[in-house]
C-alpha cells in the first residue's frame, strides 16, 4: 500500500506533529510525503531526513503558502491517483483539510485514528473519548486524521529520500488569506512540551493566572496550558486550551493547577505519564486521575512550590 | 440573503455517556437528548446575521430520527424561520449528512451554510469542509468572529498557533468554534410561537442520496481506565515527587 502524509509545516520548519502520523503510516504502507506551500523546499529538505520515507513531494506555489483548504484539496485528490490512503495530523490544519479531500474522493474520513488495527481497521475516540471504537472503511482509498499523542514519533534523522517538485496547484479563487495572530513564545509548543503546567478558573483573572502560573512554567521549562473555563472567562488566548475541544496532550508531567477536571479537560490530558493536581476541593474529580495529589489552597501553594522547586 | 443551519440531535452535553456492555455502541435508551452545542452556536450566530439586517431567512435542517423534529423546533424557538427533517433512523454517517445538505443547499440558494465544527456524539469534525467540497465553494473553519459584508464573510479562525483570518466569497460554508457567541435560551412565548413555524419532513430518496454507511463499528469499548494515585501531605512533600520525576 502506499501512503501520503501531509506534512505540517510554516513554510519554514517542518513540525513535529508530523512524525507520529509518519509512524502511523508506516503501518499501512510505504510512505511517501507532501510538503505543500510557497518558498518551502528547506521542509521538504527536512522532512526527507525522517527515517522510513520513501519520497518527498514538494508542491510550491503562491497559491498553497497559507494552506487554504479550497487550494490544498484539490492538489491532494489528484494525487491520490497514485496513492491508497492520505494521512494528516489531527490538527486544526489536518482537520481543515482532509474531509475536503474525503468528500473530493467519495470517501468517508476516519478521524482523530488512535491505532492501526488492521489495512482498512482502526480505533478512534468518540463522545469525547468517553468511548472507544473500532472502525472499519469499506472505501477504495483511506482518509485519515492520527491523534499525534497516540503514535510514537518517527527518527526525524537518518532517512534520505528523494524530493520530487510537483505541478498541478492552482488558486480557486473563492478564498483568500487575511492575517494571522499567531502567539510569539520562547515555551514549548503545547502538543511537544514535555512538561504542561496548566490553570483552571480557580486562577480568578488574567492578572492573577500570570502571577501564579508563568513563575512555576519558568522553573520548570513547561508549556503553559489552561482548561475551557479559563479561556471562556478571557484568562489566557484560546491556543492555550487542553481537552476535548482544543489540545490534545500527553506530556511527561501535566500539573494541573485549580482545574477541577470536567470530562472534556480529561479528554484532553488524560494520556499524560505523570499528571500532578493541586486543587482545594479533595473531592474535585481531577484526583480520581492525578498520581500525585496535594489538597491545598493554590495561591499559598503554587508560590511555595516555587521558590521550592 | 438565506442562511442553512444544519442541526443534530445528540447525547446532552451533561450526560456521561454509557457504553453498551456488548460492545455495539454507546447506550441511548432513555438518555436526555438535546441539540449539539456547537450547532447551537451556529443558530444564535445566524440569528444575530438575520437581526443585524443582513439575512431574511434562517432555515435549520436536520439529518436524523422523527425525535430530531424536537431539535429543529428548538431552532424555531430560538428564531429559526422554518425547518426541514430529512428523517432517517439509522445513523447517517457525515458523508452522506453532506450530499443532503448540498442538495437542500442548491435548492434553497442558500448563500451562507452555518453548522458546528464537530458533534459532540461521533467527535469527526467532517460534515461542513465535505459540504464545502461537494458544493465547490469556500469554507471557514473553526471559527471565532464573523462577519458578512456584501458578497463575502471575513471569518475569523481558532487554529493551533492562534488565529487566523480569511475572507471568503458567497455561498460559504461556516463552522463553528464555542467562543463566537453565546446562545440565547428561547423565551417562552417564543417557544409556542414556534410550534406553529413550518417544518416539512423529507427522506434522503427525496434528495437521491444513498445513505449506506461506508464504514463498519466492530466494537465500541470503555477506555483504559486511569487510577488514582496518591495525595501528599504538604508543599515539601510534592517538592520531593516532583525532584524525584527528575524534571527541576
Amino acid at each position: 500500500m502506499n501512503t501520503l502524509v501531509w506534512v505540517e509545516h510554516d513554510n519554514n520548519e517542518m513540525k513535529d506533529a508530523t512524525l507520529s502520523v509518519v509512524t502511523a503510516a508506516a503501518k499501512l504502507g510505504d510512505v511517501h510525503l507532501l510538503v505543500a506551500g510557497a518558498g518551502c523546499a528547506g521542509v521538504a529538505d527536512q522532512a526527507a531526513k525522517i527515517a522510513g520515507v520513501g519520497k518527498v513531494h514538494l508542491a510550491d506555489d503562491a497559491a498553497l503558502e497559507h494552506a487554504l483548504a479550497e487550494n490544498v484539496a484539490p492538489l491532494i485528490a489528484g494525487l491520490m491517483a497514485s496513492h491508497d490512503a492520505v494521512l494528516f495530523p489531527a490538527t486544526t490544519t489536518g482537520k481543515n483539510i482532509a474531509p475536503r479531500v474525503a468528500a473530493l474522493l467519495d470517501v468517508m474520513q476516519i478521524s482523530d485514528i488512535l491505532s492501526v488495527e488492521g489495512g482498512k481497521t482502526f480505533t478512534r475516540p468518540i463522545y469525547a473519548g468517553n468511548a472507544i471504537a473500532t472502525v472499519e472503511s469499506s472505501d477504495p482509498k483511506l482518509v485519515i486524521t492520527v491523534r499525534g499523542t497516540a503514535f510514537d514519533k518517527a527518527a526525524a534523522e537518518g532517512g534520505s529520500a528523494a524530493v520530487e517538485a510537483i505541478g498541478g496547484a492552482s488558486d480557486a479563487g473563492t478564498s483568500s488569506f487575511v492575517s494571522a495572530e499567531i502567539a510569539e513564545s520562547e515555551r514549548p509548543e503545547l502538543t511537544s512540551a514535555k512538561v504542561i503546567v496548566s490553570g483552571g478558573r480557580a486562577l480568578k483573572d488574567a492578572e492573577t493566572f500570570e502571577a501564579t502560573i508563568t513563575p512555576l512554567a519558568d522553573k520548570l521549562g513547561a508549556g503553559i496550558g489552561a482548561s475551557r473555563a479559563a479561556v471562556d472567562a478571557g484568562y489566557v488566548p484560546n491556543d492555550y486550551q487542553v481537552g476535548q475541544t482544543g489540545k490534545i496532550v500527553a506530556p511527561e508531567v501535566y500539573i494541573a493547577i485549580g482545574i477541577s477536571g470536567a470530562i472534556q479537560h480529561l479528554a484532553g490530558m488524560k494520556d499524560s505519564k505523570t499528571i500532578i493536581a493541586i486543587n482545594k476541593d479533595e473531592d474535585a474529580p481531577i484526583f480520581q486521575v492525578a498520581d500525585i495529589g496535594l489538597v491545598a489552597d493554590l495561591f499559598k501553594a503554587v508560590p511555595e512550590l516555587t521558590e521550592k522547586l | 440573503m438565506k442562511i442553512l443551519v444544519p442541526v443534530k440531535r445528540v447525547i446532552d452535553y451533561n450526560v456521561k455517556p454509557r457504553v453498551k456492555a456488548d460492545g455495539t455502541g454507546v447506550d441511548l435508551a432513555n438518555v436526555k437528548m438535546s441539540m449539539n452545542p456547537f450547532d447551537e452556536i451556529a443558530v444564535e450566530e445566524a440569528i444575530r446575521i438575520k437581526e443585524a439586517g443582513k439575512a431574511e431567512e434562517i432555515i435549520a435542517v436536520s439529518v436524523g430520527p422523527a425525535k430530531a423534529q424536537e431539535t429543529l423546533r428548538t431552532a424555531l424557538a430560538m428564531g429559526a424561520d422554518r425547518a426541514i427533517l430529512v428523517e432517517s433512523d439509522d445513523e447517517v454517517e457525515p458523508l452522506a449528512v453532506a450530499k443532503i445538505l448540498k442538495a437542500i443547499a442548491d435548492e434553497e440558494q442558500a448563500q451562507l451554510i452555518m453548522l458546528g465544527k464537530q458533534s459532540i456524539s461521533d467527535d469527526s469534525n467532517q460534515t461542513g469542509q465535505m459540504l464545502a467540497a461537494l458544493m465547490d465553494r469556500p469554507q471557514g473553519t473553526f471559527a471565532n468572529t464573523i462577519e458578512v459584508d456584501g458578497d463575502s464573510v471575513t471569518v475569523k479562525r481558532e487554529v493551533d498557533g492562534g488565529l487566523e483570518t480569511v475572507k471568503l466569497s458567497l455561498p460559504a460554508i461556516v463552522t463553528t468554534d464555542l467562543r463566537l457567541n453565546e446562545p440565547r435560551y428561547a423565551s417562552l412565548p417564543n417557544i409556542m410561537k414556534a410550534k406553529k413555524k413550518p417544518l416539512d419532513t423529507k427522506t434522503s430518496g427525496d434528495y437521491g442520496v444513498d445513505t449506506a454507511p461506508r464504514l463498519t463499528t466492530t466494537n465500541v469499548a470503555e477506555p483504559p481506565v486511569r487510577q488514582a494515585g496518591e495525595k501528599v501531605e504538604d508543599v515539601d512533600a510534592l517538592v520531593a515527587k516532583i525532584k524525584a520525576l527528575g524534571i527541576a
